[in-house]
Order: structure tokens, then C-alpha cells, then sequence
């Protein structure tokens, strides 16, 4: 296959970016969108370029590493992260758009690498459960019903790379922080944090300068791991709730 | 200047032994080792800084228990955030001794599964602990809201994995790893939020500081602005995962790298049993040379899958227009009463013989079809798809093909490092202060790992043993120097690491850092794999030392090093797998018998199995560094069986 | 030793609510849904002119007279009034700092451009602005008849009329019906989910009676002018 690909070039933070053109020839549909940028950059080294910049690592879609905007869609065409998307889902001679996540609180890095720390940081804030090592009670002391463990399950698959705020017209991280608030507010171990953790959470993401949610869907059509829209719902309930009682 | 002697000439040095493990009755030696500990007073505590490289499941539990504890932590990845160190990405599951099902599961039983699956090369007081702790693993994980599956009766759920004849395996769908990741890097998120860890994301160690012969920090690039940095501590963790990217192509993730043990390696900590790597059998294919890494798919495929090439060489019919009669089901028919469920390296191997034949499928002729025909015969479809559906539709996603429809292609790959640090009973290296945790020390899997055991010890190691062991060194060395950037020991390093980027950027060469690192793997896949003998392993052990130097002369890293520059870290990671490579070769060549994922071809019995020789090979074998391709010095650590008398394994 | 890393002092509830993204989104739909129940009593007091000047009239003087002799004369309505103010306010004020707070979060576009989120949803800001421009003037036509062309008090019926029979204001007015139907479309969804009440079990349901919703808003209110224009009230 043959491809122009334009691809968002920027130095460093402070540097102004632009797109940048360049052909690519005797592309495999069976390689994957990174495998085709690594054959891109192999180019360019060669010819004394700077290869373009892209996070990555795992490159079998568990570690949430990859983030590339392609042809306006977080991830591309396919409901998958970029690394597991595959050149067969273009046709020869096709045009691609490559551009970084944006976002304010995610800063472009370098070319397409950005800095998704705002998404540690709400962690942080009160993405865990208060269970120091070697405190644990016997593991079936506490039987969860599989309804509810399944719902935890559900939202702990997120793989924080950062595709629902990509998507979202408000740059919101809603998504994502729900997905943490209701995989550990569902579950007994995590009821005992259950109001500050949702509102701590919720105000940090919003102190980190991510948009509100507009119920757009966006962050849900794009999530490769298909983190359902009414996760977010979910937590609405939880702040709500969180917040009535939160004078107790 | 020393003579010149060629790398094979290793010496043989003094036995190195383990005098940090008690002695008496194996079940009691980890208690009676915590008591025998000196511990730091709670108030001193946040006086001791302990730097802890890697934030997988060792390094992120160990991380976060250490925090708790008191200790100042200085942690590292490479990744832009510890969440996505690579442990994330195992599927299977997670053993622990619970026996739930009242299967006759007991931890002596899961000690001597481990012992006996490792091929008889792990040392009995290591494995009897990581089988003891495995329990409370499970309380810990499930304490911090890590999603197990569950039974309709709220309990936890558990299966069999690789062939074991208990139901010890507790698992969160496919994605055991990753759940129990998130666990760790919460508890270190919590930990980090409450200042007790002061964590430095994409900054990745480029060597150790040694001073007065203990480790007190290390170098750290900055892999943003490209800025080195020294840390300075009072105990330094590695974490660091295994080295099975010197292969290039392998399951691990592209990034994961042996720069921080190897670099610790030439600080002085033996590396042990460098050539025991496990290959796994069910991964994809590859389709070219573009690859660049491979995927692995659940053993649990192979419990219904049904493993066949065609008879003939060159036999290039697909696979539905190949009459039953003309196809070999090459598993079923060598080893009857196993058939597709033999051990990984068995199956591993056996698919490489007959792909060698010439009987191969797929694109290259490397691949061996794993048929689910019979059993969506058997079960019908929906049965096949509950059990196996989100990887048949991975399988469909990398490869575009239907395996219900097209019999899938797997074909074996590099998966995980047994070898690495040697670490005593306390996991400190030789060096002291250096700790060596999860896959990064060679300490409890031998010479072969069993299914779902990875995620156990590593956890074993960063929640449990590590801070417990870590407290006696630091309580019995109290450091009473600071050390600052100043101090000779500390600019030597820091030298040493800047020069060698400032060489790698004024190479200018001719070729990216990505074709020397393709060549080694392919070198390595091809003699030091599956099957290795003690001509092609002299092959490599020739070839190595010309592509060491051909890199020096012709590599190219374009842009500087004052910038996020990933050719530079790429090309700076290469430099020490190319000094790894030979290490693990020669390992291999001195370690002339089969053992678990180790096969030397001269070393087999009549059917053509692994043939272990106790007598000359029952020890592990840790390796002292002299410099880049002078030959290292080997001490042995003689292996006792009290419990556990070594047995030649048999699947026929 | 672990410390503890969690907050203790929290704001009131209406501060928590006014001073985040999700509680300001709460006090959206909670002020959207209290417009949303008026407008279906409005639409139905509006639909009485079909039933001729009297029985109009009649109603708009009952509504003055609600709640006697508790209350004191108009004093129901006024109450009214003051509830909608406070809802339309709050509403506004909301949507304004929240959008601005979104416009910042995303400061650069993608150079390729694809929208996909639904009609409803992208024209929920300028839909917004419109409605509120439109009530602006509806108040001066037919509450305070200060841009009213016949502007007789007591007289609903015949201002209406009078309104209604210039093509251009009736234009106008349709045009303001069909943005609140599809404000409404996704508002009356959107606040199910702010309030928590949305679930993939639930969500047809939901969808249908915000499209029912919509649809019988706009005709209700559409069918008004339409049948003046056309001569079919007169």
C-alpha cells in the first residue's frame, strides 16, 4: 500500500506545531498503525530526520500507552486502541490524519506524545481503596454478589490512555473518572470511602482543568475498552448522594 | 592492562551461597527469618530512603508497603504513568494456595508443584515462601477492590491453569494482570497523594551508584527534557522486569528493557541463569518483517483446540481443503496421554520441529494450526464462544481471520526471563543494599515457570517479603554519610552514563537502532531459543562480539540528548542487550544439559525429551562481570532438595 | 504510619454542587426540569384558544385568582414568576460558566474535523441562547404588552391574535418552538442522567419520553399560531 500521511510535528511544549506531509510506500495491510509509523521512522532516521515522536508500549491494547488521533477519531476508525489497529482498515492511496489527544490538561510533550498525568493526579486523589499491606481480612470473609462484582469488573477495565477526553467536544474526563468511582464504589471493600472518594475525585478532575460533560457520548463511542455512557450517569447518583451527605 | 582471554574461557570462582535463609524445617523458616530481623524504629523510619526502579506488580506493591511502612520511597518508571508497567498485560491468573474447592490443594502442594515445574533449578526455602504467602495475596488483592471473578454465591471463583490438577487459579476475566496492577498502583497512588512516595515518571535508571561497596543510588535520565540526574538512597530496589526483548520480537512490551539490571550486573550484582527463558506456545504468528513484538493468547485455548500441521512438506492447500487423513495432530500422536495439554516448553518445541520439516503454515511457514472444528462440533458454537469469545475476537482482530471459521495459527514465542539477579533468601544481590524483585531476580521459578505464577511472585516479593527482609539491612547498616553529587563514586557514574550517550549520538552511522536490534533477535531466536546446541550457541558467541562492534561503528541516532529522543533511548537499551546476549549464550553453552525451558539438544533422552543432569547441573549458576566481552566468572550455588527429590519429568 | 490522605473539611451541599462541574450540571437539570413541567402547563392553558375568547380569558383571570382566598390576589402567579426566574437564572448562569469552562478545556481544534454527536446535542449552547432571546420577547408581547401590537390587559386572547397575525413574528415563533424541541430532546435525557436516573435498562424509555416530550411541546405550542395564520382561530 501506498500513503500520504500528514502528521502533527511540534519540538517540544513551548514550540508552535504544524502537519507535516510525507509519502510512505510498500505498507503491509497486515501491520499495525504503529508498525507503519515505526517503517515511517526507520525512513526518516536514515535520512538524518527527526522520527516522529508517539507513546507506546505494550502494543496488544492492555496498557493504554498508544494515543494517536487518526483522521479526526481517538484511535481511528476501529473500536480498538491504536495499537491493535491494523492498516487493512484503509484502502491504498488513502490520505491519514495523525494528530496528539487535545485537551488543556493533557499538554502536547513532542509530536504526538502527551502529558496524560492530570489522569494520575485523580487517581491519586482518591482512585484506591485504604487497605495497607498485610491488613486484609480473609479474602471470602466478605462475599460479593457476582451482579456487583461484575459491575466493578466492568469499570475497572479501563485502560486510562485517555481516548474519552480526546473524543469529548469539552475535553472532559468524566468517563474515565467515573469508571474508577464505580469500579471501587460498587464493591463492600470500597463503601467506607465511597462519599470522599467521588468527591474528591470529581474535584480534582475538575481542578485539573478537564471540561464538564455535555452527554455528547463521544467518550464513550471512541473507548477502546467500551466503557458504557451511564458510568457517568452512575456517578452523577454517587456526587449526588456523596454530597447530601457530606455535612453528616 | 589483562591478557586477553576469549569470552568462553569463563573461570569457575568460589560457590556463592545463601546465608540469608534459616535453617529447619522449611515451613518455619520464614517466620523464624521475620523474627530473626532487625526492624527500624517506626520513628527513624522516614529517615531511610529507599529508591525503588519499576512499578509493575513487584515494584508498585513494594512501593506502596514500603510507604506505608514509614519509608521515604523514591520510585521510577519509564512509562509516562506507573500504571502501565507491563505486568498489566498478563491474562491467565494468579495461584495461591487457598484450596477453596477442597481439591486437596495445600501450600506443600503448590511448593512442590512450583519446585517440580521448574525442572528442579529453584532453591526449596524460596518457593515454600512465595507458596505460604501466595494466600495472603489473595486476602490483600481482593482488600483492595481488585474485580476477581466470582461464583453466584458471592465467593471467588477459580479454575485450573496449565495443566494442573487443582483449582488454585483465580483470574479477573483476561485481564488478571492488569486488575491486579490497578490494585498496585492505587495503593501507590494513595502512598504518592500522602507524600511518602515521590514518584518520577518517564525517567528511566541508567546505572547503580556503588559506594564503599553499597549500593547508595542511582543515574536516571530524564526521558523528557533528557536531563541525567543522581538519586541518592539508602537501599535500592530493582523492579525492573525480565530481559526477554533481548529476542526482539517477543510478548513483552517494547519498552521493557534490561538496562537497570544490567547495569547493576557490571556494578558488581551476579546475574544468574541467564539462559533459562521461557517460550510460550499459543501466541500469533508473525506476518513479516515489519513485526515488532508478538501477542500471546491464553493457554486455556489449548484445553479445546486441537494442534495439526498436514502431513506432506509444502503442503500450501488451506486448511479446510486438507482431508483428515492427510493431516498430523502431532501432539496427540508423540505424547498420548497429554496430547494438547503437555507442558508449554514440550509444545513450544515440538511445533518448531515440525515447522523445521518444512510442514509450517501461514505466511513463512511459521505457524501450526490450532483447530477448534471438533470442538464447535462437540459443544456447539455458543459454547465455544462463551468460553473463548473476547480471544477469538483478538485472534480476528490481529489476524482478520474467522477462527471459527479458519483453524487460528499460533506459533511460539519469547514470554518471560526465569534467570536474572541472583538474590539470596532476603532478595539482595550480591551487591548490598541492591534488592532484585519480581522478574527481575532469578530467585523462585528454576529453570521453567508454571501458568500463573508470575503475578504471584511478584506480589510475593513487593507486598510481603521485600519489606520485611529490607528492614534488617537497613537496620543493621546505618548510614551515617551523606552521600552528594560530588562524591568520586557518584561522578564516575554519572560520567560513564553521559559519555556513553554523547558516543551513541556522534556515531552518525548508517543504521537505525531498530535493524541491529532485529538482527541480534533473530540471532538469538535462531541459536540460544528453543533448541540449542553447543554449535550454534559457539556460532552466536562468535557472531555477537562482531555485531557489538559494527554497532560502534555504523549505528545512527539522530537529534541530541536534551530532548525527548526515542532512537537514543532505543539505541542506549540495545548496547546492553548486545552484552546480555553473550552472557545468556554462554550460560546456555556452559550449561550443558536440558532443563525446563532450557533444551540442549545433546542433552535428551530416547523419545527425545529434556534430559536433566543432576549430578554436574544442580545448581544455579551466577555470574560475576570482568567487562564488556571479557569472560565472566561463574560461582555455583549448590541446590539441596530436602523435600522435593528431583524426578526426570514424563509426558509420553 | 500510613497517613491519612483523605480531606475532612468539606463545603455545604449547595457549595459542593455550585463549585463542580457535576453538582452545577445537577442544578441544570433540577432548573431545567422545573421549566420543563411549566412549559407542559403552558402549553396546555395555550391550547384553550381553540376553545374560543371566553374560555381563554377565563383562564388567564383564574390564574390570577389561584389559591383565594389563602392567597391574595395574583399572588400564585407571582410565585410562579419567581420560581421561573430563579430556574431560568440559575440555568443560564450554569450553562454559561459551564461552556465557558469547556471551550477552555479544549483550546485547539483537530486540523480534521469530524462531528458526530447528534443535532440535539451540538445546538444545545446556541439553542439555549435562543430560547432565552425568545422569552425575552414573548414577555414584552404578550405578559408585559410592551411590544404588543393591540396590548389590551385582561384581553390574552385577542393580544394573541393580534401577535400572531404578522407572518414574520409567527415565523419567528415556530422557529423558537422547533429549538426548544430539540433543547428539550436532549435536555429532558441529559438531566435523567445528571440526576442518576438513567441505566441501560431504562434508557429507551427515557429516550422515547424525551422525543414524546419534545414532539408534543412543539406541536402544542406550534399549533397555536399556525391556526391563527391560517385563519382556523381568528
Amino acid at each position: 500500500m501506498k500513503l500520504t500521511l500528514r502528521v502533527w510535528r511540534q519540538r517540544d511544549a513551548d514550540a508552535d506545531g504544524g502537519m507535516t506531509t510525507y509519502d510512505v510506500d510498500g505498507i503491509s495491510p497486515d501491520m499495525s498503525f504503529l508498525e507503519m509509523l515505526d517503517t515511517l521512522n526507520e525512513e526518516l532516521i536514515l535520512k538524518g530526520d527527526d522520527p516522529v515522536a508517539f507513546d507506546h508500549d505494550c502494543r496488544e491494547g492492555i496498557c493504554g500507552a498508544c494515543s494517536l488521533v487518526i483522521n479526526g477519531e481517538a484511535h481511528g476508525p476501529e473500536r480498538t486502541t491504536t495499537c491493535q489497529l491494523h492498516m487493512r482498515s484503509f484502502r491504498d492511496g488513502d490520505t491519514i490524519d495523525v494528530e496528539p489527544w487535545r485537551a488543556a490538561a493533557f499538554p502536547v510533550v513532542r509530536d504526538l506524545v502527551v502529558d496524560r498525568s492530570a489522569f494520575d493526579r485523580i487517581i491519586q486523589s482518591g482512585g484506591y481503596i485504604t487497605a495497607p499491606t498485610g491488613a486484609a481480612p480473609e479474602a471470602h470473609a466478605t462475599p460479593v454478589p457476582k451482579p456487583d462484582a461484575d459491575t466493578a469488573f466492568e469499570h475497572a477495565e479501563c485502560i486510562g490512555c485517555g481516548a474519552c477526553v480526546a473524543a469529548c467536544p469539552n475535553g472532559s474526563a468524566m468517563l474515565f473518572t467515573s469508571a474508577k468511582v464505580n469500579h471501587l464504589n460498587v464493591l463492600p471493600q470500597g463503601a467506607p470511602e465511597r462519599e470522599a472518594r467521588v468527591l474528591d475525585m470529581v474535584g480534582r478532575m475538575d481542578d485539573e482543568g478537564f471540561g464538564g460533560c455535555t452527554l455528547a457520548g463521544e467518550c464513550a463511542t471512541a473507548c477502546p475498552k467500551g466503557i458504557p455512557l451511564f458510568s457517568i450517569t452512575r456517578m452523577n447518583r454517587e456526587y449526588v448522594r456523596a454530597a447530601r451527605k457530606s455535612r453528616r | 592492562m589483562t591478557e586477553y582471554r576469549p569470552y568462553t574461557a569463563y573461570r569457575t570462582g568460589e560457590p556463592v551461597a545463601d546465608t540469608a535463609a534459616p535453617e529447619g524445617p522449611v515451613a518455619e523458616r520464614w517466620d523464624t527469618r521475620r523474627f530473626r530481623a532487625k526492624l527500624v524504629n517506626p520513628a527513624n523510619r522516614r529517615k531511610h530512603t529507599v529508591i525503588v526502579v519499576g512499578t509493575g506488580l513487584a515494584g508498585g506493591s513494594a512501593g506502596a508497603t514500603l510507604a506505608e511502612q514509614g519509608y521515604h520511597v523514591v520510585q521510577f518508571c519509564y512509562q509516562d504513568s506507573p500504571r502501565r508497567a507491563h505486568s498489566i498485560a498478563a491474562q491467565g491468573g494468579i495461584n495461591a494456595a487457598k484450596n477453596y474447592r477442597n481439591d486437596g490443594d495445600s501450600v506443600h502442594r503448590l511448593f512442590y508443584d512450583t519446585v517440580k515445574g521448574g525442572d528442579f533449578r529453584a532453591r526449596e526455602s524460596n518457593v515454600h515462601r512465595l507458596a505460604q504467602i501466595s494466600v495472603e495475596i489473595i486476602d490483600q488483592c481482593v482488600a483492595q477492590g481488585v474485580p476477581f471473578a466470582r461464583e453466584y454465591g458471592g465467593l471467588l471463583d477459580t479454575r485450573s491453569f496449565g495443566g494442573v490438577q487443582v483449582s488454585r487459579t483465580f483470574y479477573a476475566r483476561g485481564q488478571t494482570g492488569q486488575q491486579l496492577l490497578l490494585g498496585a498502583y492505587q495503593a501507590l497512588s494513595r502512598q504518592i497523594a500522602a507524600g511518602n512516595v515521590e514518584m518520577h515518571p518517564r525517567t528511566e535508571m541508567l546505572d547503580l551508584i556503588v559506594v564503599d561497596g553499597r549500593a547508595r543510588g542511582i543515574v536516571a535520565r530524564d526521558l523528557i527534557t533528557g536531563r541525567i540526574d543522581t538519586y541518592f538512597a539508602d537501599a535500592v530496589v530493582l523492579a525492573s522486569g525480565g530481559y526477554g526483548n533481548v529476542f526482539y520480537l517477543s510478548t513483552n512490551a517494547m519498552n521493557s528493557n534490561a538496562t537497570a539490571i544490567w547495569r547493576a550486573h557490571r556494578r558488581g550484582a551476579y546475574f544468574a541463569n541467564p539462559c533459562f527463558t521461557q517460550i510460550h506456545p499459543t501466541c500469533i504468528p508473525r506476518t513479516g518483517d515489519h513485526q515488532s513484538k508478538l501477542t500471546l493468547m491464553s493457554e486455556s485455548l489449548r484445553n479445546d483446540g486441537r494442534i495439526w500441521v498436514p502431513k506432506a512438506k509444502g503442503d500450501t492447500r488451506p486448511p479446510a481443503g486438507i482431508p483428515e487423513a492427510e493431516r498430523d495432530y502431532y501432539l496427540e500422536r508423540i505424547y498420548p496421554s497429554f496430547g494438547n495439554l503437555v507442558p508449554r516448553d514440550i509444545a513450544s518445541r515440538a511445533a518448531k520441529n515440525v515447522c523445521d520439516e518444512g510442514r509450517g503454515v501461514g505466511p513463512g511457514g511459521q505457524g501450526v494450526y490450532l483447530d477448534f472444528a471438533d470442538a464447535i462440533a462437540r459443544m456447539g458454537r455458543k459454547a465455544v464462544e462463551e468460553k473463548y469469545g473476547n480471544l477469538f475476537d483478538m485472534y480476528e482482530r490481529i489476524t482478520a481471520e474467522n477462527p471459527y471459521e479458519v483453524p487460528m495459527r499460533i506459533y511460539p514465542a519469547v514470554h518471560y526471563t526465569m534467570g536474572g539477579l541472583w538474590v539470596d533468601y532476603d532478595l539482595q544481590t550480591t551487591v548490598p543494599g541492591l534488592f532484585a524483585i519480581g522478574e527481575a531476580n532469578f530467585s523462585d521459578h528454576g529453570a521453567n515457570r508454571l501458568g500463573a505464577s508470575a503475578l504471584m511472585q511478584g506480589l510475593a516479593d513487593g507486598y510481603f517479603v521485600l519489606p520485611s527482609t529490607i528492614n534488617d539491612y537497613l537496620a543493621r547498616n546505618p548510614h551515617h554519610d551523606t552521600i552528594t553529587a560530588d562524591h568520586p563514586a557518584v561522578q564516575e557514574a554519572l560520567a560513564e552514563t553521559e559519555d556513553q550517550l554523547h558516543l551513541l549520538l556522534s556515531v552518525d552511522g548508517d543504521r537505525t537502532p531498530d535493524s541491529f536490534h532485529r538482527e541480534l533477535g533473530e540471532l538469538m531466536w535462531e541459536l540460544c531459543g528453543m533448541a540449542r546446541t553447543e554449535t550454534g550457541l559457539r556460532k552466536a558467541l562468535d557472531r555477537i562480539p562482531q555485531i557489538r562492534e559494527e554497532f560502534w561503528r555504523r549505528i545512527k541516532v539522530p537529534g541530541t540528548g536534551e530532548e525527548l529522543n526515542q532512537s537514543l533511548e532505543k539505541a542506549n537499551r540495545i548496547v546492553d542487550y548486545l552484552e546480555l546476549a553473550e552472557l545468556m549464550c554462554l550460560d546456555a553453552l556452559h550449561r550443558a544439559e536440558s532443563c525446563g525451558g532450557h533444551f540442549r539438544e545433546e542433552s535428551q533422552t530416547a523419545d527425545g525429551e529434556a534430559a536433566r543432569r543432576d549430578e554436574e547441573f544442580s545448581y544455579a549458576a551466577a555470574w560475576e562481570f570482568t567487562g564488556t566481552g571479557a569472560a565472566p566468572v561463574l560461582h555455583k550455588e549448590d541446590l539441596v532438595f530436602e523435600y522435593v527429590h528431583p524426578t526426570q519429568r514424563s509426558y509420553a | 504510619m500510613a497517613l491519612d490522605t483523605r480531606t475532612e473539611r468539606r463545603p455545604s451541599f449547595a457549595g459542593l454542587l455550585w463549585h463542580s462541574t457535576v453538582g452545577k450540571k445537577t442544578a441544570m437539570a433540577v432548573s431545567g426540569v422545573v421549566m420543563l413541567l411549566y412549559l407542559v402547563a403552558h402549553m396546555m392553558g395555550n391550547l384553550k384558544i381553540f376553545f374560543g375568547p371566553d374560555e381563554l380569558n377565563g383562564y388567564g383571570h383564574w390564574l390570577r385568582t389561584v389559591g383565594e382566598p389563602f392567597l391574595h390576589h395574583e399572588w400564585f402567579l407571582w410565585i410562579a414568576r419567581v420560581v421561573l426566574l430563579a430556574a431560568v437564572l440559575t440555568h443560564a448562569v450554569a450553562a454559561f460558566q459551564l461552556s465557558r469552562r469547556d471551550i477552555k478545556a479544549r483550546p485547539s481544534k483537530y486540523v480534521h474535523k469530524k462531528a458526530r454527536t447528534s443535532y440535539a446535542t451540538r445546538t444545545m449552547r446556541w439553542g439555549g441562547v435562543i430560547l432565552a432571546l425568545f422569552i425575552v420577547w414573548h414577555i414584552l408581547d404578550l405578559t408585559t404588552l410592551t411590544v404588543n401590537p393591540r396590548a389590551e390587559a385582561g384581553h390574552p386572547y385577542q393580544n394573541l391574535i393580534a401577535s400572531f397575525d404578522r407572518w414574520p413574528v409567527t415565523t419567528l415563533y415556530i422557529v423558537a418552538m422547533l429549538a426548544l424541541g430539540l433543547h428539550v430532546r436532549h435536555g429532558f435525557w441529559s438531566a435523567a442522567q445528571t440526576l442518576g436516573v438513567g441505566s441501560a435498562a431504562r434508557d429507551r424509555v427515557l429516550k422515547t419520553v424525551a422525543n414524546l416530550l419534545a414532539l408534543v411541546l412543539t406541536a402544542g405550542f406550534v399549533a397555536v399560531p399556525v391556526a391563527v395564520v391560517t385563519g382556523a382561530v381568528s
